[in-house]
This record gives structure tokens, C-alpha cells and sequence, in this order.
């Protein structure tokens, strides 16, 4: 019983001698910081003579996601070769439970300015933004929530009319269909577009709707699985062109699609090139185009013209933040009708809704 | 007593030899991913250049500490009786939506919020515990499969309840969906005067150093003691030893898996508190998932007692930390995720080894004592 007792205590002193030389370490830099206290505040100022330090924290799934993530990136790599910025990436833990912390590190790292890829970030942005007042945030797909909070959203609406019109023109049997990820406000605006672009050319035409999981529930981004079930029944229903809006359950659309020998409109990015199944490239007829990265490059320039936070930019049709790819060619032949459509959201003769009709 | 002295020798040299192949392996993997292991390790103790950054850090350390500790408490007092509770995950996730709901529901003077909303979290917990107890005293259900199978069931059923009847208010055009968030009485108070005592400025990070963790202590504390020196600890050690001669004892075994499941799931109820309580005020999209699994491995690494449980949940919460120190060194941050499992695996095999050359040493002073005597 003793040595099982001295057991337990040199276990424990093993372990308090490695935390003790951490915290040994941390003293240290802290003797350092004396000397380093500048440095915070040169990459604190916001003017556009001091060297541009711009942060960017991923979502779960970080880069390499083929999608939202990498575009987000793409746009910041922009930054820095064109603005010569100096840029730092960072993803969170698989667990997502240091969003916060994340921009944080990157506040006390002299970043700024600082983009949170997702809604996800919504909360995290507001405390961390009320935090850290001098430095200026964005946040995609979510509102500005203080002074120096810059909201990037998107007229998905806008780009999903264009994928409407195309899906209706491509048609043959007037049939088409429109899945899902998630049935929240974002992605009905999803809905809401392609509904209204079909609709515009082939008023009489049938549209399945699905979605994957109920508002709240995120899983649905993730499960090519329910994805191809939902897109099956609708091509064994008569439908020949399905557009999805469900991130990553996207492939299982596709794969339901090159089963069936029938079409798929992608999302998001150009996934006709960023898709590595060669079999499943041929039936992206499409992707309809949400330029994550041409918002996060302008936010960016713009705070280098000095631009301040507190408001939200919208990325439509006319700034081409969004639209429709063109790889392969297969809508090369109704140019001229997707051009009128997009001149009349444009002009403003066509006003495209935000939330479906039924 | 040479002997026990021997003992402990052993002991941490097996402990230091585990934590230098621990690390070796990581090298590997670290010089495979490209990466340099010497600015890897720099990077685990680089907690910034500021003070404020390092006072955030410290704080960041200690909040994911302390869920990490509770965890392992939790499915430390199932291992003790050889219960394996796999079912910690679901049974804190329900209990934390349940407990910011009803928190989120009056107002009171805020001891009385805070033990409501405490009371709420161990009783749901323990309940969801008693679920997997009763079906293996009564039909003999392994634990292992049904706690397994209920995790999967409050995970959906929490999911559900938070977009659904205990949903709060959302502003226009807000995708996350959360519980109503707790009046400010629910709030803990926090613990950031305790960085003013080290010259230290207060973290500044939301909701700063969770005064949760002052719970924390009392609660491994208060665990000690019930494990340790009461008539209940004894019967729960003495089953996980030796079932029959527990029973031959006059334990209860029925009995015995109830409560200790109980207590357990009960334990599990305040994993979710200290972030609900800390910072967040509800339940929502974003709490933090995957703790009742990571209690396991805290729990094997800190041998199901409370001391070395809180070494474990603080050593995985160091390792954590350096998520972002890790990326701003161009560093792979999944080192981290390998460096834990690495930890775990090797102390286990140590302990094992050390074990058995210590008993083989014991046996051979006592053969040699007997010959001297005789």
C-alpha cells in the first residue's frame, strides 16, 4: 500500500515539474515583453503606412475544404500579393471551442485586421470586437454587431436566380429540383432566388424542394449521405437538373446525379474544378458563384483606403460577388439569356426575393 | 523504507520515459508534416509577447481545464468500480440544456440561481445516468453498449430542445440558435483579481478566469474524501477489486452500480456549468461538445484519483492552449491531437511495466528476507 501510495506521488511530481517549467517558460517571455511592447503597437496602428497584418480565422474543417474555407483563403492571398499584406491563417480545434481565443491570439499578435469565416463566429466576433475597440473585424455571412464590426454578406438570392434561369432553359422535362442543407433564413434565400429564376422562364415548371435537417441542426452541411438520398427521389421523380445549397453533403447530390445520368448545379465555389472525383465533374452543369474570396479582399482593401466597421457590405450581381461558373462550357449556349437576366438584376427591373412563396 | 522509495524511482522514471517517447513521436510526425519539433516546443510554452496576451492565455489554460477535470472525475468514479460509463458525453450535454433553460426561466438573488441551475445539472445528469444503470441490474445490459447508444439519443434530443421548445429569442438574420441567456444573477463570479496577486492585468478574454473553477477544487476535494474515507468509497473500491468478495462482504452489488452510476452521471451534469456559467450564459450552436470523451483519457492518465486527474485535465488543457502558438509557427496544430494519445498510451504501457519490475523486486527482497530468517 505504501509504494502504492509513493507511486501515486512521484506520478504527480512528474507531471508538477513539467507544468512548473511551463510556467518557468511563460515567466520568461514575460521578462521579455519589456522590450517587445512596441511591437503591439506599431501593428495596432490603423493607419495605411504601417505594415498591414491581416488575420483570418477558418471555420471547423479549416483549409483545404474545397469551399467556403478556401475561398476565404484564396481572397486573403490576394491581399498579399497585390497589398503586399502580411497574413496569418488560423483554424480551431475540431471541438470549434476556441473561436474566441483564436481571435484573440491573433489580436495580441498585432493583427488587423481580423476576418471570422462563418456565421459561427457571430457571438465571437461581438465580444472579441467590444475587447479589442482599435481593431477593426469582419465577419461572413453574419450582420455587423459594433463599431468595429464589418458584416460580408452575399446576394445569394441574386446568384441563385441565375441558376434558376439556366436550370429552366437546360431542362427538358421542365422538372427541376432544389436541396438543401439546413432549412434556416441563409439558405432559403437559396431557395428563394432559383424558385424565382425557374419561374421567370418556364412559369408551369415543377420544383421538388428538400432539405437535409431542420433550422438549428448544422449537421446537414455535412452528410453527403442524406444529400444523395434527397437528390435520388427527385431524379426518380421526372426531375433532370437538381441545384444544391448543402456544403458538403453537395457530393452525394452529385453522385446521385452521375447515377442517374442526369445534372447537378454546385455551390459556393467553381466545384466542377475544386471537386477531385473525376466521375462526378461531367454532371456539374454548373456552380453558382459566391465570391467569398472578392469580399474578403475588398474588406481588406478598403481598411487599408481606411475604411471603418459598423456596417454591412452586400456582394451582388453588380460588383460580381456573386454568380455562375463556366467551366466545361455546357451554359455557353443560353449566354445571352443568363446576361439579360443578370442586366435586369442589375438594373433593377427584376427584383429577386429573399424568402420562398409557400 | 528503501522499498517504497524504489517504488517511487520507478515510477517516475517510467512517467519521464514515457513523456520523452511521447515527444519523440511527435517529432516524427512534426518533421514529417514539415515542421520543425524544437519550434513546436518553443510554441507550447510561447504564450504571447504582452501581458495581456499572457494573462489570456493563462485564463484560456484553467477554463479548459476545469470542464477536462469534472470529466474525469466523472468517469473516474465508474472506472473505479469497473463501470464504464461511456455515457458522460450525453449525459452533461443534456443535463447543461436543461440546466440553462431552467435557469433561464425566473430571477432570484444570484446563491439561488446558481444552486438552482446547479442543482437542475446534477439531478438531470443523474438521472440520464440511472437510465443504463437500471437495464443492467435488472436484465443485465452491458453499460458500455447502452450508455453508448444513450449518448447518441441526448445529443439529438438536446439538438432538438434547443432549436425547439427551449429556444430563445434570435435577432433577425442570426443563424445561431441558443437558449434564452441567464439573468445576470446565474453568472459566476469570475476570478480575475487573482492575476492583480501576480502583477499580472486581468484577462480580458469573456468572461475571464471562470470562477467555476474554485467548485472544481472543492468538488475533487469532496470526491477525495466520499472515495477515500467513507463507507461508501470503500464499498465502491471493493466491488471494482474484487466483485465476489464484495458481495461475500455483504455489499449490495445492485445497489452499488446504481448509485456509483448515479453519482457519476450526477458529477457529469456540471461538465457543461462552467462554460454556461463563465461566459456563454446558454446553451447554444456553439457550446462545446466532445468532453465526456476526453474525460476518459483524462481520467486513465490521472489513474482515477483526483490528484492525478487534475494534473491529466491540466496537462491536456497546456497542450490545447497552443492551438493557435502552434499555427503562428507554421506547425500542423494536430500534433496536439497526437501528442495526448501518445501520452496515454505510453504512461498506461509504463504503469503496466513499472508494476510488474517493482512486484518482481519485492518478491525477490522478500524470498531474500525469508532466507536470511531461515
Amino acid at each position: 500500500m505504501l509504494g502504492k501510495g509513493f507511486n501515486k506521488v512521484a506520478f504527480g511530481a512528474v507531471a508538477g515539474v513539467l507544468l512548473m517549467a511551463a510556467a518557468a517558460c511563460g515567466g520568461s517571455s514575460s521578462g521579455g515583453g519589456t522590450t517587445a511592447s512596441e511591437e503591439p503597437a506599431a501593428g495596432g496602428a490603423s493607419s495605411s503606412s504601417a505594415p498591414l497584418k491581416v488575420g483570418l480565422a477558418f471555420d471547423v474543417g479549416g483549409r483545404g475544404d474545397k469551399s467556403f474555407n478556401d475561398a476565404a483563403y484564396a481572397g486573403l492571398e490576394k491581399a498579399k500579393a497585390e497589398l503586399g499584406a502580411d497574413i496569418k491563417e488560423l483554424s480551431p480545434a475540431a471541438d470549434g471551442s476556441n473561436r474566441g481565443d483564436l481571435l484573440r491570439q491573433l489580436a495580441d499578435a498585432g493583427y488587423n485586421p481580423i476576418i471570422g469565416v462563418g456565421f459561427a463566429y457571430d457571438a465571437d466576433i461581438k465580444a472579441t470586437a467590444a475587447e479589442y475597440p482599435d481593431i477593426q473585424f469582419a465577419v461572413i455571412d453574419s450582420a455587423s454587431s459594433g463599431p468595429n464590426v464589418t458584416g460580408l454578406l452575399f446576394a445569394e438570392e441574386q446568384g441563385s436566380y441565375l441558376a434558376g434561369v439556366a436550370a429552366a432553359a437546360k431542362s427538358k422535362s421542365g422538372h427541376v429540383g432544389f436541396v438543401g442543407g439546413v432549412e434556416n433564413a441563409l439558405i432559403k434565400k437559396f431557395e428563394a432566388g432559383f424558385d424565382a429564376g425557374v419561374k421567370s422562364v418556364k412559369p408551369d415548371a415543377k420544383i421538388d424542394v428538400s432539405y437535409l435537417t431542420p433550422d438549428g441542426d448544422f449537421s446537414g452541411f455535412s452528410a453527403p449521405d442524406k444529400g444523395k438520398i434527397a437528390a435520388e427521389k427527385m431524379y426518380q421523380d421526372g426531375a433532370d437538373i437538381v441545384y444544391h445549397a448543402a456544403g458538403d453533403s453537395g457530393l452525394g447530390v452529385f453522385q446521385a446525379a452521375a447515377a442517374a445520368g442526369k445534372k447537378a448545379i454546385g455551390v459556393d465555389s467553381d466545384q466542377r474544378q475544386t471537386i477531385t472525383e473525376t466521375n462526378l465533374q461531367n454532371v456539374i452543369m454548373t456552380s453558382m458563384l459566391k465570391r467569398v474570396d472578392v469580399g474578403v479582399f475588398e474588406f481588406i482593401k478598403a481598411f487599408q483606403g481606411g475604411a471603418k466597421g459598423g456596417q454591412n457590405d452586400t456582394y451582388d450581381l453588380k460588383v460580381d460577388g456573386v454568380g455562375l461558373a463556366t467551366t466545361g462550357g455546357e451554359i455557353d449556349d443560353i449566354k445571352d439569356q443568363l446576361d439579360k437576366a443578370k442586366q435586369g438584376i442589375v438594373d433593377g427591373t427584376i427584383t429577386v426575393p429573399t424568402t420562398p412563396e409557400s | 523504507m528503501p522499498s517504497g522509495l524504489n517504488r517511487a524511482l520507478l515510477t517516475l522514471a517510467g512517467a519521464v520515459v514515457a513523456i520523452v517517447v511521447a515527444i519523440a513521436v511527435c517529432s516524427v510526425a512534426i518533421v514529417a508534416a514539415g515542421g520543425d519539433p524544437l519550434h513546436a516546443l518553443a510554441a507550447f510554452f510561447d504564450f504571447g509577447a504582452t501581458d495581456r496576451a499572457q494573462a489570456n492565455g493563462i485564463a484560456t489554460l484553467f477554463n479548459r481545464a476545469v470542464p477536462l477535470f469534472i470529466a474525469g472525475l466523472a468517469v473516474a468514479i465508474g472506472f473505479r468500480m469497473n463501470l464504464f460509463n461511456i455515457g458522460v458525453e450525453g449525459q452533461y450535454r443534456i443535463a447543461a440544456i436543461c440546466a440553462a433553460y431552467v435557469g433561464s426561466t425566473f430571477v432570484a438573488p444570484a446563491p439561488i440561481q446558481i444552486a438552482v441551475i446547479i442543482i437542475v445539472a446534477m439531478v438531470v445528469g443523474g438521472l440520464y445516468a440511472l437510465i443504463p444503470a437500471v437495464m443492467k441490474v435488472t436484465r443485465g445490459v452491458n453499460e458500455v453498449i447502452s450508455t453508448i447508444m444513450l449518448n447518441y439519443i441526448a445529443i439529438n434530443v438536446s439538438a432538438y430542445l434547443v432549436r425547439g421548445p427551449f429556444t430563445g429569442e434570435r435577432a433577425e438574420g442570426q443563424l445561431t440558435v441558443s437558449t434564452q441567456p441567464l439573468p445576470p444573477s446565474g453568472m459566476f463570479p469570475d476570478l480575475n483579481f487573482v492575476f492583480g496577486w501576480f502583477g499580472l492585468p486581468a484577462p480580458t478574454r469573456e468572461g475571464g478566469l471562470w470562477g467555476f473553477l474554485v467548485m472544481a477544487i472543492v468538488l475533487g476535494v469532496v470526491i477525495w474524501a466520499v472515495l477515500e474515507r467513507t463507507k461508501f468509497g470503500f464499498a465502491i473500491k471493493a466491488s471494482g477489486l474484487n466483485d465476489s468478495a464484495a458481495q461475500a462482504a455483504g455489499i449490495d452489488a445492485k445497489r452499488m452500480v446504481i448509485a456509483a452510476m448515479v453519482f457519476s452521471g450526477a458529477i457529469a451534469g456540471l461538465i457543461g456549468l462552467p462554460e454556461i456559467l463563465g461566459s456563454t450564459g446558454s446553451f447554444g450552436t456553439t457550446f462545446t461538445s466532445g468532453l465526456g470523451f476526453l474525460g476518459i483519457a483524462v481520467a486513465l492518465l490521472g489513474r482515477n484519483k483526483p490528484a492525478g486527474i487534475a494534473v491529466a485535465a491540466l496537462l491536456f488543457a497546456f497542450l490545447d492552449r497552443a492551438q493557435g502558438a502552434l499555427q503562428f509557427a507554421n506547425i500542423p496544430p494536430s500534433v496536439i491531437e497526437i501528442i495526448q494519445g501518445a501520452i496515454v498510451l505510453l504512461v498506461v504501457v509504463a504503469n503496466e511495466v513499472t508494476n510488474r519490475f517493482a512486484l518482481r523486486l519485492e518478491e525477490r527482497r522478500a524470498a531474500r528476507q525469508l532466507k536470511v530468517t531461515a
